[in-house]
């Protein structure tokens, strides 16, 4: 997903639909943090501070929603989202290591972005795909039976298509 | 000659395995074929094999596993001879695994187009709901559930028919039937296969529960992890509705009923009720304290009856087949079937249903063929981060609720993950502690500061930099965090530790006093050395390095720097002459 870089004028129309569509409703703060996200790649400070303006939410509420659940982030991130899982099975099948050298090899910490801007790398509870344990999703695509190497070489060949 | 059906597993973990290529290379060939129908079913359940093809025909089925695009062409004409073939004949010893298998909630995954209502109706689907709404008062449902002895399969066993009775019985101008598919334990993955590959069951089991309990609303809250699950359930939505099974005046009764989504955000503890609530309304998933119990104030302070997604799943099953054939199976206590996902180092792992009582024994080494590589059996681990590890000594316990609450694990939502000698139970203990400690809402001091304090301790003592006086602190620390926890996240954070110092405590002190780990699984306490006498300097392990820790010239000993060495292993398996040890 990419994060759109804009200004104060574009933001907020890039909102407005999403406002028209939430506003007023009960239980909707979930959502409706999940379309901003959708719409702009993450949740900024400025995002939050005109939907708390224009909805009547206090904006307290909505970075404690946002900042509660894993789903939400308040910073940009890569072209690629690199998910390794690290749930049981995996665990136990050696994904701790297939994390480390994904860090080494990134050379970032789980939760950061690379410099270029081409992989961000999370480690997650549990992608429920235990049979193939361990596994990584990258985006949307989920590969499985990982080796430290075979991690890796799945990487690059991300890199090589952009 | 009868018409052969294909049916390839594509559920996400068979189209992560590649079932996506295969489907459409089948579909090529077999497209101008009247004799031949291609389906898209859900799991099979044999996930070590994935991708898996099945083909009927002649009354007889057959199962192929690691299916690829260049090998699906053999298998269509029935000659191909490198797949494995899983359940060709009764007699296969394969079939060991399907054998002992009672399948009730999973009667339909992996036999019906899970996005084709017309299947899930040609097996007798919706039938229950029909037979509910036409003859049966809201009552004599209820009774039916409740003499079935069906219990929650969410984890905490509560009879599911006592708790539609206390919905029912509260009083309010509109109530809310909830499905908890928010499928947090990591290793366990059951509703997501049951939601995937038959998503009308669970539909229809919420729509029978909305009439036993007077609700016009359903909710399920799915997490947002399982998008294949959400798209399967959203176009059964629809369908169930063109139908009429959901809307105003189901199947021209008077009850009305209807489902939406609510796709979680990510927090382990929204699988909690009062939690689950919290997140429904948009709030942080924070629990409160109960009572109210949500029969009486739930979502939006209306009363909420929330069941798990494999106990709705039984529900249709049971008022086709009655309580008595529900309770044919299972103990005295807990009836029915339960769903597990085996998983870990197990053989075949993959989603198995058998009736409860069965020992564990069974599971793991009949059905699930055994441990890899055919390595010791350690332990088990079941009920995820609010469970415990089962020991080999243990392994004919029977799978029942109070039988496995006795050895201090849980039933819980049915994960299996299977450990062998290969893994340190020190090291289990603080994964999961990790687990809790990040997943833990912050609410309750006992479980914030608790979890924390032990996560210390145990990352310490993996260190190598544990006292013997930590193994007392974590038993003094355990009861505090259970007592002072509002929900369950908290009272059972500590179970993990529990367990495994009660069967393990030998290697929580060679940890501590030897400053070893015997399954040479923790970092700071292992280290790689080359044998000179062995190796022949081919520098297959220097090359393997990721850190250069590897030095040597070529054809003389290398060496390994020890400050350097991350530990990874890499070298190890490089080797082609066994030269490199860990100790």
């Amino acid at each position: 997903m990419p994060t759109l870089v804009m200004g104060k004028p574009e933001l907020e129309e890039a909102l407005r639909p999403i406002i028209e569509r939430y506003k007023g409703g009960k239980g909707i703060t979930i959502p409706l943090l999940a379309a901003v996200q959708e719409k702009i790649g993450y949740l900024s400070g400025e995002s939050l501070d005109f939907l708390s303006r224009e909805m009547d939410i206090p904006a307290a509420e909505l970075f404690g929603v946002a900042t509660f659940y894993a789903m939400f982030r308040l910073q940009p991130q890569g072209k690629h989202v690199v998910r390794l899982c690290r749930g049981t099975a995996c665990h136990v099948q050696g994904s701790l290591r297939v994390g480390e050298m994904l860090q080494r090899h990134l050379k970032i910490e789980e939760g950061q972005t690379t410099e270029d801007g081409l992989f961000t790398l999370q480690f997650v509870a549990c992608l429920g795909c235990c049979s193939l344990a361990p596994v990584m999703m990258i985006d949307d695509e989920v590969h499985g039976r990982l080796t430290p190497e075979k991690a890796v070489a799945i990487l690059e060949t991300y890199r090589k298509a952009d | 000659m009868s018409k052969m059906i294909v049916k390839v597993g594509m559920s996400s973990c068979g189209i992560a395995a590649g079932a996506g290529p295969v489907y459409e290379k089948i579909e090529s060939l077999v497209k101008e074929r009247a004799d031949i129908e291609l389906k898209k079913v859900g799991c099979i359940g044999l996930c070590f094999h994935e991708p898996l093809v099945e083909i009927e025909k002649d009354g007889k089925s057959t199962v192929y596993g690691e299916v690829t695009p260049e090998s699906v062409e053999a298998i269509l004409e029935g000659k191909d001879q490198f797949t494995p073939i899983l359940s060709h004949a009764q007699e296969a010893p394969e079939n060991s695994m399907m054998g002992k298998q009672v399948r009730i909630v999973l009667r339909n995954c992996g036999q019906i187009d899970p996005q084709k209502i017309e299947e899930y109706e040609q097996r007798g689907g919706y039938d229950s709901l029909r037979k509910a709404l036409s003859g049966m008062s809201p009552d004599e449902v209820i009774d039916e559930v409740l003499k079935s002895g069906l219990r929650g399969r969410g984890g905490a066993g509560f009879p599911t028919g006592m708790k539609w009775r206390f919905a029912h019985d509260a009083k309010g101008d509109s109530k809310y039937v909830v499905c908890n598919a928010d499928e947090g334990d990591p290793g366990a993955f059951m509703d997501r296969s049951v939601l995937e590959g038959d998503p009308h069951s669970v539909i229809e089991g919420m729509a029978i529960c909305g009439y036993a309990i007077g609700a016009a609303q359903g909710i399920i809250y799915c997490r947002a992890e399982y998008p294949l699950a959400i798209k399967h359930l959203n176009k059964a939505l629809e369908q169930a509705r063109a139908k009429g099974y959901l809307g105003q005046k189901v199947l021209g009764s008077d009850f009305s009923f209807d489902i939406y989504i609510k796709e979680g955000a990510g927090a382990f503890v929204c699988g909690e009720e009062t939690a689950l609530i919290a997140s429904i309304e948009g709030k942080r998933g924070m629990p409160r304290p109960r009572p109210p119990f949500p029969a009486h104030k739930g979502v939006f302070g209306k009363p909420t009856n929330i069941n798990n997604v494999e106990t709705l799943a039984n529900i249709p099953w049971i008022l086709a087949n009655g309580h008595a054939a529900f309770a044919q199976y299972g103990t005295e206590k807990s009836k029915g079937t339960k769903v597990f996902a085996l998983a870990g180092k197990i053989k075949k792992g993959g989603l198995v249903e058998v009736p409860m009582g069965m020992p564990i024994r069974d599971v793991i080494f009949e059905i699930g063929g055994g441990i890899q590589n055919d390595k010791a059996f350690k332990a088990v681990q079941m009920g995820g981060p609010s469970g415990g590890c089962i020991p080999a000594e243990k392994i004919d316990t029977p799978v029942d609720y109070e039988s496995i609450t006795a050895t201090g694990a849980i039933m819980g939502s049915g994960g299996m993950v299977v450990m062998d000698e290969g893994t340190c139970m020190v090291d289990v203990a603080r994964f999961f502690l990790s687990f809790t400690q990040k997943e833990s809402c912050g609410k309750c001091p006992f479980c914030r500061i608790g979890t924390k304090r032990m996560l210390e301790i145990l990352t310490r003592i993996c260190e190598g930099k544990g006292k013997m006086e930590d193994l007392e602190t974590l038993k003094e620390l355990a009861p505090q965090i259970k007592d002072g926890s509002l929900c369950g996240l908290g009272q059972t954070a500590p179970n993990p530790v529990l367990t495994t110092l009660k069967y393990f405590e030998h290697e929580y002190i060679a940890h501590i006093r030897d400053k070893k780990c015997p399954a040479k699984v923790c970092s700071a306490l292992i280290h790689y050395t080359i044998d000179p006498a062995k190796c022949i300097g081919c520098t297959k392990c220097a090359r393997a390095c990721p850190v250069s820790a590897i030095t040597g010239e070529i054809k003389k000993p290398h060496l390994i720097n020890d400050d350097i060495c991350v530990r990874c292993g890499q070298c190890m398996k490089a080797c082609p002459v066994s030269a490199i040890s860990v100790e």
